[in-house]
């Protein structure tokens, strides 16, 4: 970067600072058109679909002329499990477990937007208890910050940068060790449920979030300030990936990556959910539309997320955590054991699942990757009809093709790294 | 703001919508398999409607209903942020769409993971390929018909060594007697 007497900013740029400035030796002189003279062909490289630099299972074929890459073929589905075929199959409370499995680095939100598709089936959107709504957003918005905090990391340990993966790790450590504190579980959660949420918070986590906070913030500003200026990182990072703010909405681009190219769009401004619009937060964006915008949108959130984090724990009220309709919500064990109409709502709220009227809903929620949407037809039975899941990186991931066409083969891998592609939720 | 679109597709292309509705706060739009396009590149090009994003292509297969296939469409504006559902019905006999995959990028994809999953085949489509599942997959496993417990033979890669080579690979570089 450099300014000139105007006080215009030029992007810096490592070839322009290069060209012409290095003469070669005499002794090379004979060899100065090699380039032209040399016959060269073109290289098939196979990346992947397992690759210690590939983060998830996906597999690129990709032509290439020297280090450049000319053509690719990117290919998914190495992870496909069958998520939608399985939950055709499972009651709505049974299909929590495999929405976990979905973005396994951010499960709390998938389990939000889950529940929340269902409940906009059932009509009761607007009969949530508000104190499961806030534990819902403080869980989403921890889970969030450890999403990013992966993201960021994984692609700097790929940089060469281990030592903030390392940094980056235990900060997202004390963010499942509070996971783990309300759900009992540090990876899948399947902490929601269908009207609510399945335990309350623990007596003291304010306490210890607010602790953990300030403890994450300043690991995450270790971090920063070890890349922030180093030239290295800002090399590989600047200028590379690049994808415009057209080609980003057409490619169906949501979350961190569209907001690196300039479109303010965040699901909890734009269509507010849940109890997000009692919070005060900002949705950043960047104009690069490179990995640098990328990296620098997801540092931003991690720091609106834990304002949102503190603004709810400060007006958290007290009261149910699930709704009490024997037809949406598990009876309490106390009435299953001792009382007949306990066992029976129990029984057959385990077996025939909930009883969602038939029709179709697209629920949509900004998950850490983007727009997570669920589209449920339902036929009256307690099973799904169908259960469509919107992965926000599937749309992303088909845009890494363009990304990387033109680029260095070294660059393939924080490209990949800052798309933040996840093998379970892209192949689902 | 929804509704406008729905008005706007009723005095536009009378002719190409069978009926619109609302549910559950979603606006939908039901329209004749044939003139998917001329609906969608209306809703994405009039200044009006300005829908930039196709957030989602997805089918649903409603066996034992004529038409049993339904396309839906997800879409959203930039512009306005208002949204729209659009579906279109495909019959079993003849699962034929037009692709959009050239009016928004997105479709590309989309509609390869609709075809490998519901065989619903998307018609000028630039690279209609399986994309969830491999090559020699047979059927089309998100289809109403296909069971959900079916098992299908393990393929060998095009690209792999003839089985002799292979377990002589595997013989030198495995402690487990088994393989033998």
């Amino acid at each position: 970067m450099s300014l000139d007497s105007t006080g215009t900013v030029t992007p810096y740029s490592p070839s322009d600072e290069l060209a012409g400035t290095i003469p070669l030796p005499p002794s090379l002189a004979a060899y100065a058109d090699e380039p032209e003279r040399l016959p060269t062909d073109e290289v098939i490289v196979n990346m992947g679909p397992s690759h210690p630099a590939m983060h998830g299972t996906v597999r690129i074929v990709a032509r290439l002329d020297g280090e450049l890459i000319k053509d690719a073929d990117v290919q998914v589905g190495y992870l496909h499990r069958g998520f939608e075929k399985e939950c055709e199959a499972a009651t709505y409370t049974q299909i929590f477990p495999y929405v976990d499995r979905l973005n396994y680095v951010s499960a709390m939100l998938n389990n939000v937007g889950y529940a929340m598709a269902v409940e906009k089936l059932l009509g009761i959107t607007d009969r949530i208890p508000e104190r499961a709504e806030y534990i819902r957003v403080i869980v989403g918005e921890l889970s969030r910050i450890s999403d990013h905090l992966t993201c960021i990391v994984a692609s700097l340990a790929e940089l060469g940068g281990l030592t903030t993966f390392f940094w980056g790790n235990r900060a997202r450590e004390h963010v499942w060790e509070l996971l783990e504190d309300v759900s009992g579980a540090r990876l899948t959660y399947s902490y929601c449920r269908i009207g609510g949420v399945a335990w309350d918070l623990t007596p003291d986590f304010a306490d210890k979030a607010r602790v953990k906070l300030t403890k994450i913030a300043d690991y995450v500003a270790d971090v920063r300030k070890l890349v922030e200026r180093n030239r290295i990182f800002l090399d590989r990072m600047e200028g590379v990936g690049v994808i415009s703010k057209e080609d980003a909405i057409s490619y169906g681009f949501t979350g961190p990556c569209l907001r690196a190219c300039g479109v303010a769009y965040d699901v909890r401004k734009d269509h507010p959910y849940s109890v997000y619009d009692h919070f005060d937060f900002d949705v950043p964006i960047a104009h690069g539309g490179d990995n640098l915008a990328r990296y620098l949108v997801r540092i931003e959130e991690i720091y609106q997320s834990m304002s949102i984090i503190e603004q709810a724990l400060a007006q958290i009220p007290p009261g149910p955590i699930i709704m009490d309709d024997p037809a949406i919500a598990l009876p309490a064990k106390r009435e299953v054991y001792n009382t007949i109409e306990g066992m029976i709502a129990h029984f057959k709220h385990i077996m025939e699942g909930i009883r969602v009227p038939p029709g179709e809903a697209y629920s949509y929620t900004e998950a850490a990757n983007g727009e997570l949407g669920f589209f449920i037809v339902s036929d009256g039975t307690g099973r799904p009809y169908k259960c469509r899941c919107r992965p926000p990186c599937f749309y992303i991931t088909s845009a890494l093709r363009d990304m990387i066409l033109g680029a260095n083969v070294a660059d393939v891998v924080p490209i990949f790294g800052s798309i933040n592609m996840i093998g379970g939720e892209c192949d689902r | 703001m929804a509704e406008r679109l729905l008005d706007l597709l009723l005095a536009e292309l009378p002719d190409a919508v069978v009926e619109v509705g609302s549910y559950l706060g979603d606006e939908i739009a039901l329209v004749h398999r044939d003139r998917v396009r001329d609906v969608l590149t209306l809703l994405r090009d009039h200044e009006s409607s300005k829908m930039d994003m196709l957030v989602d292509l997805t089918v649903v297969d409603y066996l034992g209903q004529s038409p049993r296939f339904e396309v839906v469409y997800h879409l959203r504006s930039t512009t306005f942020g208002h949204r729209l559902r659009v579906k279109a019905g495909v019959p079993e006999d003849d699962p034929t769409i037009a692709s959009v995959a050239d009016l928004w990028k997105s479709a590309n994809w989309s509609e390869r993971e609709a075809w490998d999953l519901y065989g619903v085949r998307f018609e000028g489509h630039p690279d209609l390929r399986r994309i969830l599942m491999y090559g020699a997959f047979e059927g089309h496993p998100l289809r109403k018909d296909y069971p959900q417990n079916a098992r299908q033979p393990l393929v060998r890669r095009p690209d792999a060594p003839p089985t002799d080579e292979l377990t002589t690979r595997l013989r030198l570089h495995s402690h487990d007697r088994r393989v033998e």
